[in-house]
C-alpha cells in the first residue's frame, strides 16, 4: 500500500487538539484503536491509482446561486439572543478570549 | 391490485369530512401514550400542538376549505429537523433544550398541507450511527422485536411508523439513515434525489449527503409525502431549481417494458435469507413483466471507504458550529478556548467525536490528499459505474441492509462493524440518486427484510412504480401487535 502510515495515538491526541475535544487517556487508546481500524479499512481507497479522475465534491453541482438584492426579513434578534447561553447588552457574551496584558 | 394506503385515504377522509382531524391524533397520542414507553421512538411528543393543529383542520373542512394533501395525517418529524420553539436537539446533549428560532422549510410545507405533527423522534447522535443507539437520550426499540435495533440513524421515524404512533414520518439520509431503518422496522423509506427536497432547517452532518425524505407504512403514501415535502426552496441554495419529479400520477403504471438489474455486489455481502427475498422480489418483478438480469457494478464496492472519509470530513466543518457560544450547551471556563473544548467534550458522544476527529485527520496538512481527494475521486467512479449501469437499466434492485434487525448492543463496541450495515445504501448517497426500501417479507428469524431499488437523478417517479409493484407481491410480515390498533 502506497498510503500514509497507520494512525498514531499521537496522531489522534493532535486533531482532538484542532477540533477541541478533550480526551482522558483511556479515551486516547479506546479512539487510536478504532481510528485506526477505520482507515485500515480505506486503505482500498488511498492505494488505488486514480490519476486523471477528476475529484467530486457534490453530486448534483450546481453554481453560481444568486437572489435579487432585496431586502428580506431575517431572524428576530431577541429571539436568537433567547437561545444563547450568555449575553450581554444584545450581543452573545464569552469568557476572556486573548491573554492578560504583560 | 394495489396495496392500501392508509394516510392517502385517512387524508380524503379528513377532507370529506367523514373523520375528525381531532379523532385522528387523539388515537395517534392514545397509542403513542401506551407504547412509546417501551419503544422509545420520540425524544418530545407535542400532544397540544397536535390537537392545536387538529382542531384547525377540522375548522377549514367545516368551513368548506381544502386544508391539503395530508389533511389531518399525523407525522413524527426526526429530531433534527428544527422546529419554532419546539426543542430540537439531534439527540445530542451540546443541543439539549435548544428552540430553533425558525421551522425547517419541510415543516413549513407538512402544515400547509394539512398535516398533523405529533413529536420529534429519536435519532443516533447528530445522525451517526445505523442502529438509534449513539443518542444521549438511550435507544428506540425495534416494534417487531424490542430486544433489537430499529436501524438508524432514522430509527425512532422507522419505529414510530412501524409501531401505528403515526403512519407518516420524515427522516434524513445521509449514508441510508432512512432506507436502513425502513428496511429494519418493516416499513418504506425513500432516499430523494439530492437537492429535490429543501435542507433548510435540517441540521448538517454531510451538506453533500444529506437529504430528507419520507416513511410511510405503504409506497403509495410514501409518494404522497414527498409531493407535498418537494420542489424548489431558495432557502436552500443546493435546492434544484428543475421541476421536481411527479410520482402520484405514474404510481400504478406497472413494469411492463422496463429493465432491472439485481446488483451483484449488493448481493455478495448480503446474509443468505436477505438475499433470497431479494431474487423473490426480482422474480415478481419478471412475472409483471420486467426484463430482469444481475449486473455487476464494481464501483460500488468501494463506497463505504469513500464514504466514511468523505462524510467524517464534511462533519467535522459542520459541528465546528457548536462552541458553545451562541446557543446549546456551555460549560464555562476561564477563556473561552477552554469553554470551547469543555463544552464540545462534554456535550458531544463518542460516536461524534470519532466522526469528528476522523474527518479532522483525512484533512489535515500531509493526509489530505491520501485519504479525503483520494475519496473524491472515487465518488466520481461510482458516479460513472451507475451511468454505465442506467446506460442498460431503469433501475437497480438489491438488499436494503445485509442482515435484518441485529440485538441491541450487538455492535456498538465495534464501530468499523456497524458501517457495514450501511454498505448498500452508501452509494447512492454518493452518486446523488434516489433509493427506496420496500418491506419484503421476512429473514428466517421472522424480521422484516427490506429491499432496494435505485434510480438515476430524478427517477423518482419510475422507482416508486417499481416499488409499488413489489409491494403488491411482497409475502406478508407479522405486523407489531401494538400497530393494528389505529389502522384506519
Amino acid at each position: 500500500m502506497t498510503g500514509p502510515g497507520r494512525l498514531t495515538r499521537d496522531d489522534v491526541a493532535h486533531v482532538a487538539a484542532l477540533a477541541r475535544l478533550e480526551l482522558s487517556e483511556e479515551e486516547l487508546d479506546l479512539f487510536t484503536g478504532q481510528l485506526a481500524e477505520v482507515l485500515d479499512h480505506a486503505a482500498d481507497v488511498a492505494s488505488l491509482d486514480l490519476a486523471g479522475v477528476a475529484p467530486t465534491a457534490h453530486a448534483m453541482a450546481v453554481t453560481n446561486v444568486l437572489r435579487p438584492d432585496e431586502v428580506q426579513p431575517c431572524a428576530d434578534r431577541d429571539e436568537v439572543l433567547a437561545q444563547a447561553p450568555s449575553v450581554e447588552d444584545h450581543r452573545f457574551r464569552v469568557p476572556r478570549i486573548l491573554g492578560e496584558a504583560p | 391490485m394495489s396495496s392500501p394506503r392508509p394516510s392517502t385515504a385517512l387524508a380524503d377522509a379528513v377532507r370529506s369530512g367523514t373523520r375528525s382531524a381531532l379523532d385522528v391524533v387523539e388515537e395517534h397520542l392514545a397509542a403513542i401514550e401506551a407504547g412509546d414507553g417501551e419503544i422509545h421512538a420520540f425524544n418530545l411528543v407535542t400532544a397540544e400542538l397536535a390537537r392545536e393543529q387538529a382542531v384547525a383542520v377540522d375548522r377549514r373542512v367545516a368551513d368548506g376549505d381544502d386544508p391539503g394533501l395530508l389533511a389531518g395525517v399525523p407525522v413524527a418529524l426526526k429530531d433534527n429537523l428544527c422546529t419554532r420553539g419546539v426543542p430540537t436537539t439531534c439527540s445530542s446533549r451540546i443541543l439539549e433544550g435548544w428552540q430553533p428560532p425558525y421551522d425547517a422549510t419541510v415543516v413549513t410545507r407538512l402544515r400547509r398541507a394539512g398535516a398533523v405533527t405529533v413529536g420529534k423522534t429519536n435519532m443516533d447522535e447528530f445522525a451517526m450511527g445505523s442502529s438509534t443507539e449513539s443518542s444521549a437520550f438511550g435507544p428506540t426499540r425495534n416494534p417487531h422485536d424490542a430486544t433489537r435495533v430499529p436501524g438508524g440513524s432514522s430509527g425512532g421515524s422507522a419505529a414510530a411508523v412501524a409501531a401505528g404512533f403515526a403512519p407518516l414520518a420524515l427522516g434524513s439520509d445521509t449514508g441510508g439513515s432512512i432506507r436502513q431503518p425502513a428496511a429494519l422496522c418493516g416499513v418504506v423509506g425513500m432516499k430523494p434525489t439530492y437537492g429535490t427536497v429543501s435542507r433548510y432547517g435540517l441540521v448538517a452532518f454531510a451538506s453533500s449527503l444529506d437529504q430528507i425524505g419520507p416513511l410511510a407504512t405503504s409506497v403509495g403514501d410514501a409518494a404522497l409525502l414527498f409531493d407535498v415535502i418537494g420542489g424548489h426552496d431558495p432557502a436552500d441554495s443546493t435546492s434544484l431549481n428543475r421541476p421536481t419529479p411527479r410520482v402520484l400520477s405514474v404510481l400504478d403504471d406497472g413494469v411492463a417494458g422496463l429493465t432491472v438489474g439485481v446488483l451483484t455486489e449488493f448481493l455478495e455481502g448480503a446474509a443468505p435469507d436477505v438475499v433470497a427475498r431479494t431474487r423473490q422480489a426480482a422474480e415478481a418483478l419478471a412475472a409483471a413483466g420486467a426484463r430482469v438480469e444481475e449486473v455487476s457494478v464494481p464501483e460500488v464496492a468501494l463506497g463505504l471507504s469513500a464514504y466514511y472519509l468523505i462524510a467524517p470530513a464534511e462533519a467535522s466543518s459542520n459541528l465546528a458550529r457548536y462552541d458553545g457560544v451562541r446557543y446549546g450547551l456551555r460549560v464555562d471556563a476561564e477563556d473561552t478556548v477552554t469553554m470551547n473544548s469543555h463544552t464540545r467534550s462534554l456535550g458531544f458522544g463518542d460516536e461524534v467525536k470519532r466522526r469528528i476527529m476522523l474527518g479532522t485527520y483525512v484533512l489535515s496538512a500531509g493526509y489530505m490528499d491520501a485519504y479525503y481527494n483520494q475519496a473524491l475521486r472515487v465518488r466520481t467512479r461510482i458516479i460513472e459505474g451507475f451511468a454505465a449501469a442506467y446506460a442498460r437499466y431503469d433501475v437497480l434492485l438489491g438488499p436494503t441492509a445485509p442482515t435484518t434487525a441485529f440485538p441491541l448492543g450487538a455492535k456498538t463496541g465495534d464501530p468499523l462493524t456497524m458501517y457495514l450495515s450501511d454498505v448498500c445504501t452508501i452509494p447512492s448517497n454518493l452518486a446523488g440518486h434516489p433509493a427506496i426500501s420496500v418491506p419484503f417479507g421476512a429473514g428466517d428469524d421472522g424480521l422484516p427484510v427490506g429491499v432496494q431499488l435505485l434510480g438515476p437523478a430524478l427517477s423518482e417517479g419510475t422507482i416508486l412504480k417499481v416499488a409499488v409493484v413489489v409491494e403488491d407481491s411482497a409475502p406478508a410480515v407479522p405486523s407489531p401487535a401494538r400497530a393494528e390498533a389505529v389502522r384506519p
